[in-house]
């Protein structure tokens, strides 16, 4: 008996694996920034060249990382559910404007909506090496210490966001 | 004459027409040390190809910060932990062992292990079925 279901029992133990396997995104690469300070940057920001943003600014309060660009397509997908998320939800983030030209970032806002209290305008993208950015858009939580908690990648969607990162946000907020 | 001049120019620059990648450095050795790096990184946006292979715009801004860091003097090994750093052990090819890694190294050969008994259970399993229907 045990050999006609053997080759059967590790048929299902196959196919386990395979259901687990295919729920897996295999692009995307688990980063080792998680619950290391956030990277050092001095950056000019996207509206004014003069005036400068650094890491040590996106401290002392939870805050949100948001790396995007004017050519990204994927940003225009979870743009609106930043804007929201910004508005409504109080969440507070930060841009990282990963690439791009000056002029195509603001206009690109000023036609979708700016949910950022900042930009940070990384042209040549050094930043984003830094954090470890391979595929925009791409999401940090970090603490009130300036640690990153947490990244996404790829566009936030509702679920993302009502399910890990607001929560997220909400247990940092209340602990030290 | 043309054909004959561009053959004679050609072999007095070997270096030009075998190499397909541009030289970069004026000391060789750190041209084998950068193509030998590049290809033992994956390229994170093309991710079955090297940074060799790559086309993709991370690969090129990676490939000329590796230029940066060699002229900087930096050691192989130096270069290989500011890739892991910011992208993680994924980014080479072979990654370092530890705990989260001795699967992916060692399973091929416990594999291997289980199916060579596996082999050997069912051999002799056949071979005292034999002797048994001979007796």
């Amino acid at each position: 008996m045990l050999r006609y279901i053997t080759p059967f029992l590790i048929f299902l133990i196959l196919v386990a694996l395979f259901i687990f396997g295919l729920q897996n995104d295999p692009r995307e690469i688990p980063s080792p920034l998680i619950n290391k300070p956030a990277p050092k940057f001095l950056l000019p920001t996207l509206h004014n060249p003069e005036k400068k943003i650094s890491n040590n600014d996106i401290k002392n309060n939870v805050f949100v990382i948001n790396v995007w660009a004017s050519w990204c397509v994927a940003c225009r997908l979870e743009h609106p559910i930043l804007i929201e998320a910004a508005d409504k939800k109080n969440l507070k983030i930060y841009g990282l404007n990963y690439k791009d030209k000056r002029k195509d970032a603001l206009k690109w806002l000023d036609k979708l909506g700016n949910p950022y209290i900042e930009s940070a305008f990384d042209e040549m993208g050094k930043t984003g090496i830094d954090y470890g950015v391979y595929g925009v858009p791409e999401t940090f939580v970090l603490d009130k210490n300036g640690i990153i908690r947490y990244k996404h990648i790829g566009p936030v969607d509702k679920n993302q966001l009502e399910k890990f990162i607001l929560p997220l946000v909400k247990k940092l907020e209340i602990s030290e | 004459m043309k054909k004959i001049l561009l053959i004679l120019f050609l072999y007095m620059n070997q270096n030009l027409v075998i190499a397909d990648t541009p030289i970069l450095f004026e000391d060789s050795i750190y041209n084998e040390r950068y193509n030998n790096i590049l290809e033992e990184v994956r390229c994170l946006v093309c991710q079955n190809q090297s940074l060799a292979d790559s086309n993709a715009d991370l690969a090129k801004d990676l490939r000329n910060e590796i230029i940066a860091m060699l002229n900087n003097k930096k050691t192989d090994n130096e270069i290989y932990q500011f890739l892991v750093e910011r992208y993680g052990d994924f980014v080479l090819y072979r990654p370092p062992l530890k705990n989260s890694t001795w699967f992916l190294w060692l399973g091929p050969f416990i594999f291997l292990g289980i199916a060579i008994v596996v082999v050997f259970v069912f051999i002799s399993r056949q071979s005292s079925n034999k002797s048994d229907k001979e007796n």
